[in-house]
């Protein structure tokens, strides 16, 4: 997957909520972030169900899918829409990342982020963890190149 | 402590009109438990909290979205929810859960943020639940990827299944979501606007018994200004209506530190008293962080009260930034297309006579955007097609970087936070 060094490299990436949440400041953050990133960026906004988000993979075909999650669904949700995900032929290796506020006790909750790292998740970031996922997404070679 | 209301059945808009002759300020949390005990517990604590309080029940994000299969399986998993999931669970839990907590001295409101809402709605009234929250645009845009067409017509059919539910004409109370929307960064008009209009479509639905809501945005002088035109608007357009306005403490990003959450609370309760809204809806210390515990809410609904009887007198003449003005403009605008507002509604937001800032539904056209002026205040930098002038003085529209949103996000909180 290493793609650093190709100049004109611009990754492409999917920013999108889990299907129980609304939250949206998040993905628009999120967005703007890959953005100054060099990402391409496509937002598919609030409640998404798992459907919508394989289709929109397999459409947009990204380097990079972003779940963001902050309404307390998040670990139950997640675990629901990697299962799917991983289950879809041509979705099985896509990299996928979580992150937010994932459950409603203001903890990371360690068995959960073990299950969705097992279940096929890349990364799994607390709320705070930023400096991770833009080292997660460098270390991938994610960073478009100019 | 509780109002005297001499009435047999729970009225929601009478228990609120009554504590408001009183002096008392009506407040109420946002609360809501998966858990059963813990729900009951906190409906209990509500009630005995050093204040005029009204209780919550606040719905899970799969009853929002109407899975209620998940909320279910969630409740036999033990995976812990966001809220009460009235749908999911047996009515005889919620009868239960109820009895002997509710009653005339004790109104209580379920909260929700649907867009799909008639099986709550059906729930509510097979369990006699008189009093609820919501509205075509704002259970729609900031809860939802729903078509507002579709939003409307399920909000068109649940108002008036709930009207019908026991049409005195003081009962059932419905109240408009319409002054917070996405929460923050919205300039006042168009929250104003949007309650008002959410209030009227209630009314031509049937209901008798509304309260138009307002947030707490970032300077208190023009949220004053906001509550007055509020006021203003509603005598005019709901004549034969019983209202009252509905304040929100702060709905965006939260003070992190106790110190600054209850400040930002006090502020909000001072707010509200003094530009005369009956009843506030408080936020906790844990905002920022997680759902709050029963005690954090008990102690936000105490700090809120104690900073309500200090607010000193109501204002009866706020400044004259143009809140009013605008808000007409836009409820103008609106009526023109059409005077039943729940087909003008979607029309309106696809011509972008109204437009959210920052709002990702596919039928807002996106073309508004807002920022925070120098002086304090909350402003358009750019307003698209709605039927509001941006001011010449307006700052010069740039890209917007995720660092710059995460300012203008934190603004309130910063400001609290620093104060401690
Ligand atoms: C604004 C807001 C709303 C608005 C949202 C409007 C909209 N469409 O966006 C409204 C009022 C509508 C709303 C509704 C609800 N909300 Co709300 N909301 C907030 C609030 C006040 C601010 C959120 C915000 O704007 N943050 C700004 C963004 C930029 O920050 P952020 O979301 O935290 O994201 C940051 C990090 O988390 C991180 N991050 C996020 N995603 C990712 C992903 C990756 C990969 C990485 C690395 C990092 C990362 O980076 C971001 C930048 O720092 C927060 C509390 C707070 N923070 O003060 C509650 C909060 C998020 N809401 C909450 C809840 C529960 C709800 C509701 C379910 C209602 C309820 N039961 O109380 C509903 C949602 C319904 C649904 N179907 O989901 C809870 C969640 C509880 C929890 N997780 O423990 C919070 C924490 C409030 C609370 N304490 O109860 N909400």
């Amino acid at each position: 997957m290493f793609r650093g060094g190709v100049t004109g490299f611009r990754p492409k990436s999917i920013v999108s909520s889990t299907v129980s949440d609304s939250h949206t400041w998040n993905l628009i953050f999120m967005q703007l972030l890959l953005e100054e990133m060099g990402h391409e960026v496509v937002n598919i906004g609030a409640c998404v169900p798992e459907e919508l988000l394989a289709d929109a993979c397999l459409e947009h075909r990204p380097d990079l899918v972003v779940v963001s999650s902050v309404n307390g669904h998040g670990f139950n949700d997640a675990l629901g829409l990697i299962r799917h995900l991983r289950a879809v032929p041509g979705l099985e290796r896509i990299p996928l990342v979580v992150g937010g506020k994932l459950g409603v006790d203001g903890v990371r909750d360690v068995g959960f982020t073990r299950r969705l790292l097992n279940e096929g998740f890349d990364a799994v970031f607390a709320e705070h963890e930023l400096g991770g996922f833009r080292e997660f997404v460098s270390a991938r070679g994610l960073r478009a190149v100019s | 402590m509780t109002a005297d209301v001499d009435t047999t059945r729970p009225s929601f808009g009478d228990f609120v009109a009554a504590a408001q002759r009183n002096g008392h300020l009506v407040v109420q949390p946002r609360m809501g438990f998966g858990d059963l005990e813990r729900m009951r517990a906190g409906l209990v604590a509500t009630r005995a909290a050093d204040a005029v309080s009204v209780g919550t029940l606040t719905l899970d994000s799969y009853t929002r979205t109407g899975d209620h299969e998940a909320a279910r399986r969630a409740l036999a998993d033990g995976v812990k929810l966001n809220g009460y999931p009235i749908v999911a669970r047996p009515d005889h839990e919620t009868v239960e859960l109820l009895d002997g907590v509710r009653d005339v001295a004790f109104p209580v409101q379920v909260r929700h943020g649907s867009s799909r809402p008639q099986d709550i709605f059906r729930t509510l009234t097979r369990l006699g639940l008189e009093a609820t929250e919501g509205g075509p645009v704002s259970y729609c845009l900031p809860y939802s990827r729903t078509p507002l067409r579709e939003a409307v017509d399920n909000w068109v059919e649940s108002t008036e299944l709930f009207a019908g539910s026991g049409a005195d004409g003081r009962r059932p109370h419905l109240e408009s979501f319409g002054g917070c929307m996405l929460g923050q960064l919205c300039p006042p008009s168009l929250l104003v606007a949007i309650s008002l209009l959410e209030g009227v479509f209630f009314r031509q639905h049937g209901i008798r018994s509304v309260s138009l809501s307002y947030a707490q945005q970032i300077h208190p002088a023009q949220d004053e200004e906001a509550v007055l035109a509020l006021r203003r608007l509603a005598v005019e357009y709901l004549p034969d209506t019983q209202w009252h306005i509905v304040f929100y403490a702060y709905m965006g990003v939260y003070p992190r530190s106790p110190r600054g959450a209850a400040l930002l609370m006090e502020q909000a309760a001072r707010t509200a008293v003094r530009a005369g809204a009956a009843r506030v809806i408080v936020k906790t210390e844990a905002e920022a962080h997680r759902i709050p515990t029963v005690e954090e809410n008990v102690r936000a609904l105490e700090v809120s009260a104690r900073a309500a009887e200090t607010a000193g007198p109501p204002v009866t003449e706020a400044g004259e930034s143009g809140v009013l003005a605008e808000a007409r403009a836009l409820v103008e605008a609106v009526l023109d297309i059409d005077p039943d507002i729940g087909r003008a509604l979607p029309r309106a937001f696809e011509r972008g006579r109204l437009d959210l800032p920052f709002c990702l539904h596919p039928d807002n056209r996106g073309q508004a955007r807002s920022y925070i002026g120098d002086d304090g205040y909350l402003r358009w930098l750019s307003t698209g097609n709605m039927p509001i002038p941006v001011p010449v003085d307006s700052a010069v529209p740039s890209r917007l970087t995720a660092d710059a949103l995460l300012t203008m996000l934190h603004h309130v909180e910063q400001r609290y936070d620093r104060a401690t």
